[in-house]
């Protein structure tokens, strides 16, 4: 599904990214970890199309089309979603309309009619229901004054109405306090599926308590310098990143 | 067929009903003021004495009054001189026959904001049966009225049926000297609005210019004035959402409102003049008063306005909230794009008693355009419990515009409650690529931002208003960003 051969990237001047491979297949569930600047959020930001990063070398295939042709909301509308590590606050534009707008930008790419708000509001209601969310929320201006917690639970909504092909959660525990975190898990748990793909971006061990990754990688200096399965995460939690690092350098 | 020629003979006889608009088709004045012209104008519109005195008046004020140059706009100066004072209305001849000769371009933003086809026509000046429709429905429209007792006229024609109205209120809430452009106005007003609502009437249907037949040609210097006799209520929708062409660059109207014991006057506009182009180039100059005067006790104005036209907009919007317990209100979207100017707000003058006003503007710069919100408060001595509430917000889209704000506040009774809230906003590089990553082109996500940036303004404005306006938004912004 997604094909990531020999990834250089970066900003302006400074390379993030230095060679990077990663294969994902559908069904799969892939965590990327490793230590602050290691290129994590960068390769989130690279696969879903942020301007402000320059590829200089590589590729980037996903479901056999060269995604770094394609402009984001292209990007998106074939299915990728990026659930964002800092989401942005839309004052004055409610939960509900930006919603609606997306699922429907999505609809017409694919040639499926647009649903109206009757049909929009019955799916949001299931989907916030797994997520412990009220329906209060669809009111609300996008993240605005939302709590970190329900900006990421936010994130898992959207996720969860676009139904991507692939999903990369940046960083979506962060900042969660252990409640948060079930729901945000369980959400996630949920969109498991044998036709998607979710790559989880993150720092800690904890979320893979509640969401199991098929593969884990560790990204050091923009490059996977060790892949396995999930017993990498723990050994990781144990010996810390310090670790990796000599491994990598040995 | 039969139902199509009675209404081609109601449109003939509505034609000549009102002698003068014949007259006017076959003469204009040439460019200049003088006393010569000011009489010219008042003979040919067969006015009484009493209008013709008011008018001088005002032109001789007028000679000794300056132009302002306070307002944050730039702009050469106006040769008063080269303008035609009267001038006709452009013969049938001069228009375009159909739509195939009308600028493609002005047609895709017909397409773009919605209107319908035979609208499009009557809008873009074609010389064409194609207004038909609205004629009829016009028709229908003032014998419904008629029956409600209110009255609502070209401003001429309430001058030959109505002179005691005119005598009383004309000039009683914006005075011949108030300003530059008014007492300009004042002295060479082509023709405008009238509108009276009896006492206790709520007007059955909201008032729009559209429906007015002659409103296509009132000329750059409209003369509007509404009084809402004790307990009564009307809305008033001014403009269109459409853009209109213009060959008079200056326009500088003047509007009044009266509201007596207990009435209520809602004034929704929505302006859309030529802007001139990327350069500003052969944009309108949009220099308007309009002032409302709550003269009786609880009676309530309420402004609204979405303001995208124009190459320069100088209009403040006020109310004067004379009786006890009345209400002011002032609700503004004003939007400058590429090289447009815009100096907009409201003035609210408290002297009643517990009188209350809300204050909300909603500015958006784009391009290298300059949007400036200017309003002032005042609370007189005698205004005991009076309350204001200013909202200014501006929202930038792009490096090159300008947001600026000028609140000025007079309190003069120690009671008073005055409150001023101001935000400044970008809409920022990682907002657009949030609502792309979620499928949504950028311009989309432009217009969502935008549009939630003004709810609260369109929710004043009437419903289908409120739609128009929107759609209108986005035109006006298109390509604003990227």
């Amino acid at each position: 599904m997604l094909k990531i051969k020999n990834l250089h990237a970066g900003i302006g001047d400074t390379k993030i990214l230095n060679g990077l491979d990663l294969e994902v297949n559908p069904g799969e569930v892939h965590a990327i970890m490793g230590p602050n600047g290691s290129g994590k959020s960068t390769l989130a930001q690279v696969i879903a199309g942020h301007a402000s990063y320059v590829v200089s070398d590589g590729s980037v295939e996903f479901m056999g089309k060269d995604l770094l042709a394609l402009e984001p909301e292209e990007r998106a509308r074939e299915g990728v979603f990026l659930g964002f590590q800092y989401p942005v606050e839309i004052p004055g534009v409610n939960n509900a309309y930006l919603l609606k707008a997306a699922v429907n930008a999505k609809r017409k790419h694919q040639g499926l009619e647009e649903i109206d708000a009757f049909e929009f509001l019955k799916m949001a209601r299931e989907k916030m229901a797994i997520l412990d969310m009220d329906p209060s929320f669809l009111k609300r201006g996008v993240n605005e004054g939302f709590s970190g917690g329900e900006k990421k639970r936010n994130e898992i909504l959207q996720m969860a109405m676009l139904e991507p092909r692939l999903a990369i959660l940046d960083e979506t525990d962060s900042g969660l306090d252990i409640d948060a975190l079930k729901a945000v898990s369980k959400g996630i748990n949920a969109l498991r599926d044998p036709e998607r793909a979710i790559v989880l971006v993150t720092h800690y061990q904890r979320l893979l308590d509640y969401v199991e990754p098929d593969f884990v990688h560790v990204l050091s200096a923009g490059k996977i310098v060790r892949s396995g399965d999930k017993s990498l995460a723990l050994k990781l939690e144990e010996k810390g990143y310090e670790w990796v690092r000599e491994a990598a350098t040995a | 067929m039969s139902t199509e020629s009675t209404e081609i003979e109601s449109l003939v006889n509505r034609r000549y009903e009102h002698g003068f608009v014949t007259d006017i088709e076959t003469d204009s004045l040439p460019p200049g003021l003088d006393e010569g012209v000011i009489r010219a104008i008042s003979a040919r519109k067969k006015e009484p004495e009493f209008l013709l005195e008011w008018r001088l008046k005002a032109y001789r004020h007028w000679l000794t009054m300056r132009e302002p140059n306070w307002a944050h706009v730039n702009y050469t100066p106006i040769d008063y001189q080269s303008i035609s004072y009267f001038s006709a209305p452009k013969s049938d001849a001069d228009r375009p026959k159909s739509l195939d000769e009308v600028d493609p371009k002005l047609l895709e933003t017909y397409e773009k904001l919605g209107i319908p086809l035979h609208e499009r026509a009557r809008l873009a000046g074609v010389a064409v049966d194609a207004v038909f429709d609205s004629v009829s429905v016009a028709t229908t429209f003032k014998d419904k009225l008629h029956e409600a007792g209110v009255i609502f006229c070209p401003f001429s024609e309430a001058v030959v049926n109505h002179p005691e109205l005119i005598k009383k209120y004309l000039g009683s809430v914006v005075p011949t000297r108030d300003n530059f452009f008014a007492a300009l106005n004042s002295a060479v007003f082509s023709d405008g609005s009238f509108v009276y609502i009896p006492k206790g009437v709520r007007c059955p249907m909201e008032l729009s210019t559209y429906f007015r037949i002659n409103a296509a040609n009132t000329g750059q210097f409209e003369r509007t004035l509404i009084i809402a006799d004790e307990g009564s209520y009307v809305s008033y929708l001014e403009g269109c959402t459409a853009p209109m062409r213009d060959e008079n660059q200056l326009h500088a109207a003047v509007v009044e409102l009266v509201a007596l014991k207990d009435a209520e006057i809602k004034y929704s506009t929505v302006q859309n003049w030529y802007p001139g182009d990327e350069n500003g180039v052969g944009g309108i100059y949009n220099f308007v008063t309009k002032r409302g005067d709550c003269r009786g006790e609880n009676s309530k104005i309420s402004w609204t306005q979405v303001e995208t036209g124009s190459a320069i907009t100088w209009k403040y919007p006020s109310c004067i909230l004379r009786g006890d317990n009345s209400v002011g209100e002032f609700y503004s979207v004003a939007v400058a794009n590429n090289m447009q100017q815009a100096d907009t707000g409201t003035k609210m003058i408290h002297i009643g008693k517990n009188t209350s006003s809300t204050i909300v503007s909603k500015g958006i710069s784009a391009g290298r355009a300059q949007n400036a919100y200017r309003g002032l408060v005042k609370i007189m001595p005698q205004a005991t419990g009076a309350r204001n509430h200013t909202q200014c917000d501006s929202l930038l889209i792009g490096k090159e515009c300008g947001a600026h704000t000028f609140p000025y506040m007079e309190v003069r009774n120690p009671t008073a409650k005055v409150e001023h809230e101001a935000t400044t906003s970008k809409i920022s590089e990682n907002q657009l690529f949030y609502c792309r990553q979620r499928g949504i082109s950028e311009e989309d996500a432009v217009n969502m931002i935008v549009n939630g940036f003004c709810k609260e303004v369109f929710k004043e404005l009437p419903m289908e208003f409120a739609v128009e306006a929107q759609a209108l938004l986005n035109v006006s912004l298109e390509g604003a960003v990227g």
